[in-house]
């Protein structure tokens, strides 16, 4: 009950947000160049988020994650571009496509750990890309051309908001608290009892279809879409937006997303400084708060959130005097 | 037999390709062996070894032999600077915060140099002359032969270095156990200082061999090969200098094999490929020692 009415909050705020945004838009307030760079902030924070979920939550270090993301803008363009299917549903043949190679690829490579995994997955990514390159029937090298231009500010809005809602729902589930014992321990969490393989490749899977998603919208962004584009720095980028964000917590990859968005996006007018300014805002950041922007905690441990959880009467008769005490420890 | 003499041929061309892996993966296994960091600046450290013997040649009128000692004297210090200010405050921070801050300084590496050097390719010098030797049939150039002298010499240079000398032994205590070395004298942080130096002067002079052997050079030259080294020094078991070596060469020669029998745009796929097949049935690599993981 409470978990559902912070969600219910939390979608309300999100689309408080999607109108403001949307009106301003409308009015012309925001130009194009801005419009095109908060939609590609939108897909961004799915791609952090997802992300997240496997290196933050479950510990798992993947640096392969520009390689689910071209799986799915991939798959999606072909049924939309040639075969001609609504964008709705090559959203979702593009997630399931990107969480089935997920799946075939986290079965063998999750059983390597920390750098082995990190750079395995990294292989694999460039193995994709590399695979795609030789497909002349989606373009080669040269690109993919004339992409129907469907991504729109509402669409990448609403389904990074839908993506944020699972995604927060999945952590605090017992999968998702399966998965943290994982990466706090991995021996400690098989001796009690949790399928260690099983959580991993479930959270590889999942990180993957959300990044085919985003991938997707990706894709409907442009008129042409390069192979190019999901090389391994971009795999960085994603890595850098969780990292600097604080890898555990959702918020903190919003909040990565949209800074390193915004400054690339902010730098774009100075381009021979931008990756030189990036790159030293980068170090400064690990050596001044190497725990991120957020560390774990989240927008939902403000005090409206905890008001919320704790004064509810459905609350109190469904926890009794416990969660009174909990309350009271966490408002202390 | 004309399937065989292709064969041959192309195992020159690989093993004069991995050579040059093998001297930079030589810098990401002492690296990896003495702190654990995959240093993603390696690739980096090796395009401004290639840029340095390119002034050094076109400016000074240097030949390649005096430009590759400039280079490597350079680099070196270059990759002890790196190391003391961007690595050595982070010696106890999480070992995630050191890898961004390792892609950090590549970035910075790679854009740094392409606003000082401008972005455009630079057509290295010929500094070998259009020598080709044609033994029992097989072409060999002067290029290759460079490269195949340098990195023997280079080579045993190091490994009497690691193996015979008070450093070297001192490296090896680092990198087997650092609390253990620090109780019986050695000043980790300097031993470690001068691994990065070694190994950044190893892919100097990688870089400049490339430089010889491809007349090109960019900015960006150091992503792929740096890469492709680390593969390299996964694949003979990271952290072990004979694996570095033999890890590089017989990717090399992969590489040669599968651009020369299928095609070459599948070469990189093939790199990464053996890395995973590697990592899956044999983690530790060629010469790598297995460790069972304690609780």
């Amino acid at each position: 009950m409470i978990e559902r009415k912070v969600d219910a909050l939390l979608a309300t705020v999100g689309l408080v947000i999607f109108a403001i945004i949307y009106g301003l838009i409308e009015a012309e307030v925001i130009g194009p160049f801005w419009k095109l760079n908060i939609i590609i902030i939108c897909i961004n924070v799915i791609m952090s988020v997802s992300l997240n979920l496997i290196n933050g939550y479950t510990g798992q270090f993947s640096l392969g994650h520009a390689g689910f993301m071209a799986v799915g803008a991939y798959v999606s363009v072909v049924l939309t571009a040639k075969l001609q299917l609504p964008f709705g549903l090559a959203i979702l043949a593009a997630a399931a496509a990107a969480g089935f190679v997920g799946f075939l690829i986290g079965i063998p490579t999750l059983r390597l750990n920390g750098d082995y995994l990190a750079i395995a997955t990294l292989g694999l990514c460039e193995i994709i890309r590399i695979v795609i390159m030789n497909i002349d029937y989606v373009g080669g090298a040269a690109g993919f051309t004339g992409i129907p231009r469907y991504t729109t500010f509402a669409w990448a809005f609403l389904v990074m908001l839908a993506t944020l809602l699972f995604i927060k729902n999945f952590v605090n589930s017992a999968y998702g608290r399966a998965c943290i014992a994982i990466r706090e321990n991995e021996i400690a969490a098989e001796a009690m009892g949790v399928k260690v393989v099983n959580y991993k490749v479930l959270a590889f899977t999942l990180g993957a279809a959300f990044a085919g998603i985003a991938g997707a919208l990706f894709a409907h962004c442009f008129y042409i879409l390069m192979p190019g584009t999901f090389g391994f720095l971009q795999s960085f980028n994603y890595l850098i937006m969780v990292v600097l964000g604080g890898l555990g917590s959702i918020t903190g990859s919003i909040a990565g997303a949209i800074v390193v968005t915004g400054i690339s996006a902010a730098l774009a007018g100075v381009p021979e400084f931008r990756m030189i300014i990036y790159s030293l805002i980068l170090i400064l950041l690990m050596f001044y708060r190497p725990q991120g922007l957020f560390g774990y905690v989240e927008i939902t441990n403000l005090p409206v959130f905890r008001y919320l959880k704790n004064m509810s009467p459905e609350a109190k008769k469904a926890m009794g005097m416990a969660d009174e005490a909990d309350g009271k420890g966490g408002r202390a | 037999m004309d399937f065989f003499n292709v064969l041959i041929q192309q195992i020159i061309n690989g093993v004069s390709l991995g050579s040059i892996y093998a001297l930079i993966a030589l810098g990401y296994t002492m690296v990896y062996g003495i702190i654990k960091l995959i240093n993603f600046a390696h690739g980096d450290i090796y395009m401004v070894g290639a840029y340095v013997s390119f002034f050094a040649v076109t400016m000074a009128n240097m030949s390649i032999v005096p430009a590759l000692l400039v280079s490597m004297i350079v680099t070196a210090l270059l990759g002890m600077l790196v190391e003391r200010l961007a690595y050595a405050p982070l010696r106890h921070a999480p070992r995630i915060s050191v890898l961004i801050t390792a892609i950090g300084m590549s970035f910075l590496l790679e854009y740094g140099s392409m606003y000082f050097v401008s972005p455009t390719p630079r057509t290295f010098p010929e500094v070998v002359g259009n020598l080709a030797y044609n033994i029992g049939g097989f072409v060999i150039n002067g290029q290759q032969l460079l490269i195949f002298a340098i990195t023997i010499i280079l080579m045993i240079i190091l490994t009497y270095v690691v193996q015979k000398t008070k450093v070297g032994q001192a490296m090896r205590a680092v990198s087997f156990d650092t609390e253990t070395a620090q109780l019986m004298g050695i000043n980790a942080d300097r031993i470690i200082n001068f691994t990065f130096g070694i190994g950044s002067a190893l892919a100097a002079a990688g870089g400049v061999l490339v430089g010889v052997y491809y007349n090109s050079i960019d900015p960006l030259m150091g992503i792929m090969p740096g890469l492709k080294a680390f593969v390299a020094a996964v694949f003979g078991g990271i952290g072990s200098i004979p694996g570095a070596m033999a890890g590089g060469i017989l990717l090399g020669v992969i590489e040669a094999l599968v651009s020369g029998f299928i095609s070459s745009t599948f070469r990189d796929a093939a790199a990464f490929a053996i890395l995973i097949l590697v990592l899956l049935f044999r983690p530790s690599g060629i010469f790598g020692k297995t460790v069972r993981e304690k609780v």
